[in-house]
Parts: C-alpha cells; sequence; structure tokens
C-alpha cells in the first residue's frame, strides 16, 4: 500500500542539497518502516486513513495551463494589492502570483529557496517537523517527496504591513494526483508577520495534498497563521503545521476547514520561552458525508505563558468532526495559563462529533480549564427570534450562522473575516449580512 | 382586539391556567397582576406561541382569527409582541440584523416593501433615543452582555421598531432602578395609541404609576380572582395580594 510514494520517491528523486537528500532518505525510510497508521494508533482513533492508503495517487501532473488571474478572484477576498504566490497543482506559478520587493522580507517558491537561500534552508527546513512518530508518516512522506512550496522569512524588526497570501490551487489535471506543498516561515526576532495559507480547486477531484508548515518564531515575534482548507468535495488533504516558538513570541492560528471527502489537519505548537502566547482557533463545517480531524497539541515547556483554543463545528447530514486537542504542561511550566474549547453544532441526526480534549499536567502551580460542548439549535433563542416574526428555517439559519460566526469574530484582518463571515452566512441563510 | 375565553394550558401534565376570560379592546391598556406562580407568565408565553406550553381547551380571537391556531411568527407578523421577562442572548447576531430581519419579515406580511439597510438605520435612529439607547449598541450582539436595565429598554426598543397591535409586557419592570423604570414607561407611554392595546404583566403597582392602565386583573392560581380599574392596583399594594386570594378561597397554596 506504501509502494506508490516509494516507487515516486526512488524515480523522480527531488534536487537539492546534500544534507537533505539524507533527511529525505530518512524520512522514506520511517514512513516505509512504519507504514499508514490504523486506528489502532491512539492518533488515527477517529480518522481511518484507509481511503488514502488504498488509493494509488499518482505525482500531481502539472496544469496544462490555462488559469488566469480571473480564476483566482473567489479566493482573494477582494484584496489584489496582498503579495501572493499561487500554487496550481503543486508548482510555484509566477504568472499568477504577485511579490513585489518587500522591504526586509523573503518571499518566494522553496524550489527557488533551495538554490538561493541554501543556509536559511539548511537551519529551519525540516527542523521542526517529526518524521519519527508512526503517527506522523504524511510528514514524512512530504519531507521525503516535497519539491515546491513556500519561503517566507521576515528579518530582525520587520513588520509585514499585508497579509502574505499563500494560495494552492488544484486544477482539472490534479485527478488521482497528490501533491506535497512544503511551506517553510522564519520570523527572527521582534518581527511580525501574517500569513494566509489557502488550499482550492479550480475544477481538480480526487487529488491528495499532503502539506507540511514549518515556523520558527523569534524571541518577541508574532506570527498569525490563517489557514484555509477549502479542497473539491472530494479530495483528501492532510496538512501540518509545526511552529516552534521562542520567549515573549505569539502564535495565532485559525484553521478553516469546509473542503474535502477526508481531511486531517494538525497544528502542533511548542512554546519553547517563558512569556509566550499561543492562540490556536478553528471553524469546520460539514455536509454531506465528509470527514475532517483536527489534531492540536500545544506544548508548554517554560513558565509564564498562555495558550487559548477556540474549535467550532457545524456538522450537517452524515458528515463526521474530530476534534482531539491536547494541551501539555511540562515540570518547568509554572504559572502556565491555559483554556481549551471545543462547541459543535450538529445540524442532523446522523451527523457525529469525536472530541477529546486533553490536558496534560506536569507542573504544580497552573490555571488550566477545558470543556467541550455538543448540541443543537438553542430552542429558547429559536423561539424568542420567531416571536420577533423570523420564520423558523430562517432563525434557525441565522443561529448556525451567529454559532459560527463567534469564532469568526476573532480573526483581526478585515478583508479576510468579512469574506469567511460572507461564506459562512451563504452556506446557511443564501443572504448577506450587512 | 382579543378575545380570551375560558383558556386552559399546561405544561409538563401540570394545568397552570385554570380558565382564564379576558378582553382587551383597542386603545386599551390593561394590567395583569398575581402573586408569583400564579400563571402571569404562562399566560404571555401561551399568546406569544412558546412550544412548552400546551393549551388543554378554550379559545383566543385576535382580530377575528383563531391565535391558537397560528405559529409564533405568524402572531408576530400579526401584530401581537411579547416583552419577554428574561430577554434571550444570541452571540453572533447584531442587534441591528436581527431587528431589519424582524421588521423587514413583518414589513413583508403586510404586503409592504422591505427596508435596506440605510432606510432602517434611519428608523432605528428616532426609536433609540425613545429609550435612551446608544446607536453602538447595534453592532453589539442581541442582549449578549447587557446589563439587566439595557436588555428591557432593548426589548421596548424593538417594540417600538416593530410596532405591534398587541403588546404583551412580561414583568418588564422586574430588576429596573426607578430611572430605567421611568424610561420604559415613558417609551411605552409614547407608543400608545387608539388602534394599539397593551397587556402589562406585572408583580408590583410601582409600573402602573407611570403606565396607567384601564383596567386591572389578578390572577391567583391560574384565574382571574378579581377585575377592576386603576384604584385596584393601588388597593393590592396596600394590602397585598393575600385578601384577594382569602376572598376567593384558593389558598396559598399557588403562591409557592
Amino acid at each position: 500500500m506504501s509502494t506508490a510514494f516509494a516507487e515516486q520517491f526512488g524515480t523522480t528523486r527531488p534536487e537539492g542539497p546534500a544534507w537533505l537528500a539524507a533527511v529525505r532518505e530518512r524520512a522514506m525510510a520511517s514512513f516505509q518502516a512504519a507504514g499508514f497508521p490504523t486506528t489502532k494508533n491512539e492518533d488515527w482513533h477517529f480518522t481511518n486513513p484507509s481511503p488514502i492508503a488504498e488509493a494509488t495517487f499518482e505525482p500531481m501532473r502539472p496544469p496544462r495551463g490555462g488559469l488566469t488571474t480571473d480564476h483566482l478572484t473567489p479566493w482573494l477576498f477582494g484584496e489584489t494589492a496582498w503579495p501572493r504566490l499561487v500554487f496550481v497543482n503543486g508548482r510555484f506559478s509566477p504568472a499568477l502570483s504577485r511579490v513585489d520587493v518587500i522591504d526586509g522580507i523573503t518571499v518566494m517558491s522553496l524550489a527557488v529557496a533551495l538554490r538561493e537561500e541554501p543556509s536559511l534552508l539548511e537551519r529551519h527546513l525540516t527542523r521542526q517537523a517529526d518524521t519519527e512518530d508512526p503517527a506522523q508518516v504524511f510528514a514524512a512522506i512530504n519531507t521525503a517527496l516535497m519539491h515546491d512550496g513556500a519561503v517566507i522569512h521576515v528579518q530582525k524588526g520587520v513588520s509585514a504591513k499585508a497579509p502574505i497570501h499563500l494560495l494552492f490551487l488544484s486544477d482539472a489535471d490534479a485527478a488521482g494526483g497528490s501533491s506535497q506543498p512544503r511551506v517553510l516561515i522564519v520570523a527572527e526576532p521582534g518581527s511580525q508577520a501574517t500569513v494566509i495559507e489557502q488550499y482550492a480547486a479550480v475544477g481538480g477531484s480526487r487529488y491528495l495534498t499532503n502539506a507540511v508548515t514549518e515556523a520558527w518564531v523569534g524571541d518577541g515575534a508574532t506570527l498569525n497563521h490563517f489557514r484555509l482548507q477549502q479542497e473539491a468535495r472530494d479530495a483528501f488533504h492532510v496538512g501540518t503545521t509545526v511552529v516552534r516558538q521562542e520567549r515573549d513570541s505569539h502564535f495565532v492560528s485559525f484553521s478553516f476547514a469546509t473542503g474535502a471527502d477526508l481531511s486531517r489537519i494538525n497544528v502542533y505548537a511548542g512554546l519553547h520561552g517563558p512569556g509566550c502566547g499561543a492562540t490556536l482557533n478553528g471553524l469546520y463545517m460539514l455536509g454531506g458525508s465528509q470527514h475532517c480531524d483536527h489534531q492540536t497539541r500545544i506544548v508548554h515547556f517554560e513558565p509564564n505563558c498562555y495558550s487559548r483554543e477556540l474549535y467550532k463545528g457545524v456538522l450537517d447530514d452524515a458528515s463526521h468532526g474530530v476534534f482531539n486537542g491536547k494541551v501539555y504542561v511540562h515540570p518547568a511550566a509554572q504559572k502556565t495559563d491555559g483554556k481549551q474549547t471545543n462547541n459543535t453544532l450538529l445540524l442532523s441526526e446522523r451527523a457525529r462529533i469525536d472530541t477529546k480534549p486533553q490536558l496534560e499536567i506536569f507542573a504544580d502551580d497552573v490555571k488550566c480549564t477545558h470543556g467541550a460542548t455538543v448540541g443543537r439549535i438553542d430552542e429558547t433563542a429559536l423561539f424568542y427570534m420567531k416571536s420577533r416574526g423570523i420564520p423558523n428555517n430562517e432563525a434557525r439559519k441565522l443561529l448556525t450562522y451567529a454559532f459560527a460566526a463567534e469564532v469568526l469574530e476573532t480573526i483581526p484582518i478585515d478583508a479576510l473575516r468579512e469574506g469567511l463571515e460572507r461564506l459562512t452566512l451563504e452556506r446557511f441563510t443564501g443572504t448577506v449580512n450587512s | 382586539m382579543i378575545q380570551i375565553h375560558d383558556l386552559h394550558a399546561s405544561v409538563g401534565g401540570k394545568e397552570i391556567l385554570r380558565g382564564i376570560s379576558l378582553e382587551i379592546g383597542p386603545g386599551q391598556v390593561h394590567a395583569l397582576m398575581g402573586p408569583n406562580g400564579s400563571g402571569k407568565s404562562t399566560l404571555a408565553q401561551v399568546l406569544a406561541g412558546h412550544p412548552g406550553y400546551e393549551v388543554t381547551s378554550g379559545t383566543v380571537t385576535y382580530r377575528g382569527k383563531d391565535l391558537l391556531e397560528m405559529e409564533p411568527e405568524e402572531r408576530a407578523q400579526a401584530g401581537v409582541f411579547l416583552a419577554f421577562q428574561y430577554p434571550v442572548e444570541i452571540p453572533g447576531v447584531s442587534n441591528a440584523y436581527f431587528l431589519r430581519s424582524a421588521y423587514n419579515e413583518i414589513r413583508k406580511a403586510r404586503g409592504e416593501s422591505e427596508a435596506d439597510p440605510l432606510e432602517f438605520l434611519d428608523i432605528v435612529e428616532g426609536r433609540l433615543k425613545l429609550v435612551d439607547l446608544d446607536d453602538s449598541m447595534l453592532n453589539r450582539s442581541v442582549n449578549a452582555g447587557f446589563s439587566g436595565g439595557e436588555k428591557k429598554r432593548n426589548e421596548i426598543l424593538q417594540l417600538a421598531v416593530l410596532d405591534p397591535l398587541l403588546a404583551i409586557l412580561d414583568e418588564t419592570d422586574s430588576g429596573l432602578d426607578i430611572d430605567a423604570l421611568r424610561t420604559v414607561a415613558d417609551g411605552v407611554n409614547k407608543l400608545r395609541r387608539k388602534d394599539n392595546a397593551f397587556l402589562v404583566v406585572t408583580h408590583y403597582q410601582r409600573l402602573l404609576n407611570y403606565i396607567v392602565p384601564d383596567r386591572v386583573h389578578v390572577l391567583v392560581d391560574g384565574r382571574i380572582a378579581r377585575s377592576g380599574g386603576k384604584e385596584l392596583a393601588l388597593e393590592l399594594e396596600e394590602r397585598g395580594y393575600d385578601w384577594v386570594t382569602a376572598e376567593q378561597g384558593v389558598g396559598g397554596a399557588a403562591l409557592t
């Protein structure tokens, strides 16, 4: 079952420096030793990856072209001036991208960075993502096979003015193929940056995106990372984000997931210095037979850090959501302030959520809470709205929107928040809020 | 406007309303008073169509139609409004959007054109002054994080915007300080017209100093024990409810 990726590794070995070749060899070896996980693996208990394991994905074919900037319009949030790197079928598309020279910030494709920034990549690339753990074989596959993606390097003390938009599109030629996008973000001390990483389809079907993002957030730096999974409804998506935070740094993550038939999204934050803050929020909205699994891990290594987590889900039809969130507090991490919440709204009798918020605390002076709720539409609120003349169906839709909007409100970038609010409102009401 | 005849209603098999008859005409204000647990709020909720109450017998005719056959939203669209005793918080829906949706649904039901956001803002601005609320509340979620007084004033704002024919105020005075009470009462008084009517449900007489009723009814143990003019409220204030219950021989059990 794991032979397709191994064959791909044998025949189309990607280019790169010698150190990376050795890392790739080890990653492929650990994947081959472990194979794909089964539901016996605790980290995969609620998600069976066999539909991915049993499919034979070809390396994704390059696009035959034909995509123009007009095709990007639905994905740009009306912000054509944001710097953006666009990838089609896993390959950088200079024609669709828009990268002006930005003072103090390097934004380039991974393929170019491997040639032009070898020392930066040697310091940071493959340094965060675990490829040894049998639960992490998708990261290992990505490490072995990655050939393109994005590299963002924010110099010391530099604040990026606009969000940097990474748009990964799959077109009709993506069918049956797999891509291995890789993103590296290096935020030097005191810098600030916002990255929007978006996965979407323009006609693609039955493809696999297996993405890995690594970030290093230096002393006092802030990284906002918005991840949008809007793949084709019959596609597969596995994405892993691994972030290492140094002293007094802040990491804000948002995972918006509405696409793919089967998706698994991992967000891992390691707080390696005192005074850090990590905020992990997310919203998944599923229908049909979609399955979406979020696995988050926040590891507090040092004292006086905080973490906040709010994940919300709206599940309709026979969809299946999974939230598995772990907050781990090491003995040295005194005064940790952690709060973790997962709320899910079930719109159908057949929809299902498996939620597993977990705290593992080995320090004695901490303040940590976690909780999960699973519910249906609030009947009291429903009656209140109806008593004001709003018909039953409209009131239900509006309450569903409101449930989701609570977490969207945390997004500080107006165009992005409003864009996602509009998508959400249209999904539930077919009208536009104003 | 509305005729209630021998209305019985229960919740979870327990009968709360045990034969209420009441008629309110256009231009009138009726007060419904009574001890805790007498069924005042139940009547208010039943008239608004709360699904938790089962009407077991009796009739309610509103402007010639069978009110009990109508869905809650149809009642609202036909001009019935309930100011809730405990207004509901709806995080994530702005007051502006909520109010405009309700306003437009009611306009649609009346065969009138819907108001766009700008037209609607004009309408609301004038009404906000009536209840002494700031327009910044329009962008906040419905009742979320509102103080008790703000929630009650928001109910009266909704009443002012939706302009019902029959407004039921369910203990709108509870939890209000005297200034807020006066604001709310002034707002209601400005909305009184010849073609609309109010049913004011209250435990205390003090609200009726400001909203002067045409008729006062005392509800005891699910029945109207006594009706009279506005002086009945003063008498109740002075003597408490015990003399009415004693006179009716229904006992104090209903007081719990």
